[in-house]
């Protein structure tokens, strides 16, 4: 550990304890950068989450994050960030869900999840039962959809003006004057599938000693990436004449470039 | 109608029913972009609804959009009022995740800039929780310290408040030795001078008591269970500083006190922020007693840019400038949570890295999100004109809380 970030020194049988107080609700528990994040199952949430605060003594809820996985199933990630004030130790608390089944609310346990469980809803549309004030929070009254999931455009759906003429706020299409610039940075020595002019029949029969082509599903995409357009049929430039030179330029060339006759007698 | 003939009073048995204000969204003291609805039975609060998000700028998807460098000036953005705090947690956890080493120096000139900011969001609020109780003499002259805070900011980094000089690995430049001894000066002479001259006139002030002793009295217990932090946790008794706790870059060897309120009130709040700001001071001198000579950035060419000079005779140094300035660095993936003690509380950033060049997830956890919340309770019962004594204690930017 060389970094500077805050200094979290996780007990030794920290792990053995959770593990022990969530028994077979547990799916999963894991350490890594330094972080102890337990995986459980949805519907075990609430149980999960008394254990925790009474049995393990992570009396606060500092902070719910919704994640947004669209190749896994269930979609959704929810997570809890806890904090123990008493063992100076954070954990995480890691659940899936869809958009159809409900989370259980941890209203009961910490009130301040209200707030943190309607901007996860608000932001990726994940439902929590018990939840008595599921409104939106972050968005504006009568938005529709889910800004953060990872198929909701950046620039929204619509854009808003106070029109002159009307006397009122006018909610319009968006309109762009110029497309958001996505650059995929993705390299090519690192498996991006580019298919290069020319190189169209490569993937048919890749000769001794290429390397080796990933397949779709391996090759990690940006989130949201338009389909990209059909390589241009490629420019070659076989014979002289293809490339424009030859007898017919050169006498172009010629006309062009001749010397004009000087004009005389300006100085004489 | 047959409701109005049931309540339709009776001699000597007036009915008078509540009635629903907003407050705000434009309000000078509703700090910012926030509308209260607020259920009054006569002057007395009976719910209070705070509707927030009207300063939503979707700032955790545009960072979805940008390389780890290019998101951090949104950071900037979030707590205006002290923009190298908010870098402070982005950047500790990118390094996290990278597993980066920073040199000595850029970590001592960190919390010298993250103290500094303490001092000028505290100024800040103190200045209008004051303002909004009724007083006008000390905000002016808290304003003094809060432009110079901001003047030393932009010898540092260029800029009075949007920054961005925090970065991966580092700071982006070193300061000059002139802006040290400044410094230095200031927090000798003049911080004290104009902070304890306005602090004389409140601290004691009947009118000031008046308004903020024993309102919105939180317990130990409530401030537990509504996720509260920084100086509302302090507030309320129990002494729970980051900086001491989990320390980050060189805050373990520093050498301060946390306050600490006894009963939990706008008051108490209030004087834990001010002593904070002596408490800063004591932070920065020490940083700057202790402040080694030294590189200000990682020497990690796949994350921190070259020097300029270098730039001039390295190839390899060119190809790196390039290489960090459009694609950036990549994130190995991996998720962490990190929490710094910003000058309002516990400011976190829940990041996620799928390895690529862009963060795939940047969770925000502001401050204001659980302290407003709580509003709610602070202050049922309490008259109309002690909200703006109980907003002003919780200091609450919009920008960090809409995000």
């Amino acid at each position: 550990m060389s970094h500077s970030a805050p200094l979290i020194h996780t007990p030794d049988g920290t792990i053995a304890a959770i593990t022990k107080a969530l028994g077979s609700n547990l799916v999963s528990i894991e350490e890594a950068n330094g972080e102890v994040a337990v995986h459980i199952h949805r519907d075990s949430l609430v149980e999960c989450m008394i254990k925790l605060r009474d049995e393990c003594a992570y009396q606060q809820l500092m902070d719910m994050a919704g994640v947004d996985w669209p190749d896994r199933d269930p979609r959704f990630e929810v997570v809890y960030c806890l904090l123990s004030l008493t063992k100076n130790h954070r954990i995480r608390v890691h659940l899936a869900t869809n958009e159809d089944h409900p989370v259980p609310s941890v209203t009961g346990i910490w009130p301040v999840a209200g707030w943190l469980e309607r901007e996860v809803f608000d932001m990726y549309g994940v439902l929590f039962s018990g939840n008595s004030d599921l409104r939106r929070i972050l968005t504006d009254y009568g938005f529709s959809g889910h800004p953060q999931r990872k198929d909701f455009p950046l620039s929204g759906y619509v854009e808003l003006r106070y029109s002159e003429e009307e006397k009122r706020v006018k909610y319009e299409p968006v309109q762009l004057a110029q497309d958001f610039r996505n650059f995929d940075f993705l390299s090519p020595w690192e498996g991006a599938d580019y298919v290069l002019p020319g190189d169209e029949k490569t993937g048919e029969g890749a000769g001794k000693g290429a390397t080796q082509r990933m397949t779709a599903d391996e090759v990690k995409k940006d989130p949201v990436k338009p389909s990209s357009p059909p390589p241009p049929t490629p420019k070659t430039t076989d014979t002289a004449a293809q490339t424009g030179a030859g007898k017919a330029a050169n006498k172009e060339a010629v006309k062009r470039t001749a010397r004009k006759p000087k004009a005389t007698g300006d100085k004489a | 109608m047959s409701m109005q003939q049931d309540l339709a009073p009776t001699t000597g048995d007036e009915v008078i029913q509540n009635y629903t204000i907003n407050f705000g969204p434009q309000h000078p003291a509703a700090h910012g972009v926030l509308r209260l609805v607020m259920e009054l039975d006569g002057e007395i609060v009976e719910r209070l609804d705070p509707h927030i998000g009207l300063l939503h700028r979707g700032t955790e998807k545009l960072i979805e959009y940008k390389t780890y460098l290019q998101a951090l000036p949104y950071f900037d953005r979030l707590d205006y009022a002290s923009p190298m705090a908010m870098e402070h947690s982005y950047v500790l956890a990118v390094e996290k995740l990278l597993d980066l080493e920073v040199p000595i120096r850029a970590q001592y000139l960190r919390v010298l800039f993250a103290e500094l900011t303490r001092i000028k969001n505290h100024t800040l609020n103190i200045a209008h929780h004051i303002i909004d109780v009724g007083a006008m003499t000390p905000p002016l002259w808290l304003y003094e310290i809060r432009e110079d805070c901001m003047a030393f900011y932009e010898r540092a980094s260029g800029a009075r408040m949007h920054a961005a000089w925090f970065r991966p690995g580092g700071v982006h430049q070193d300061v000059p030795l002139k802006l040290l001894t400044d410094i230095a000066e200031w927090l000798d002479d003049r911080m004290p001078r104009l902070f304890e001259d306005a602090m004389s006139l409140v601290v004691d002030n009947r009118i000031f008591k008046q308004r903020n002793v024993d309102i919105a009295i939180v317990s130990k217990e409530d401030a537990i269970k509504w996720g509260f932090s920084g100086p509302m946790i302090r507030g309320a008794g129990i002494p729970w500083d980051i900086r001491k706790s989990q320390p980050y870059d060189v805050y373990a060897k520093m050498d301060f006190d946390i306050p600490v309120g006894t009963r939990g009130d706008c008051y108490d709040r209030f004087m834990v922020r001010v002593e904070e700001v002596r408490q800063s001071v004591r932070i920065m001198k020490q940083c700057l007693q202790q402040m080694p000579e030294g590189p200000v950035c990682s020497d990690d060419r796949k994350v921190s840019p070259p020097k300029r000079a270098e730039m001039k005779q390295s190839m390899e140094a060119l190809i790196h400038h390039f290489k960090l300035y459009t694609e950036g660095f990549k994130v190995p993936a991996g998720s962490v949570y990190v929490a710094t003690e910003s000058p309002k509380g516990e400011f976190g950033v829940y990041l996620v890295s799928d390895g690529t060049n862009k963060p795939y997830r940047c969770k925000i956890r502001p401050t204001a999100f659980s302290h407003l919340q709580a509003m709610d309770f602070m202050s049922r019962g309490h008259m109309l004109a002690d909200t703006t004594a109980i907003l002003g204690a919780l200091d609450i930017v919009f920008g960090e809380c809409d995000r």
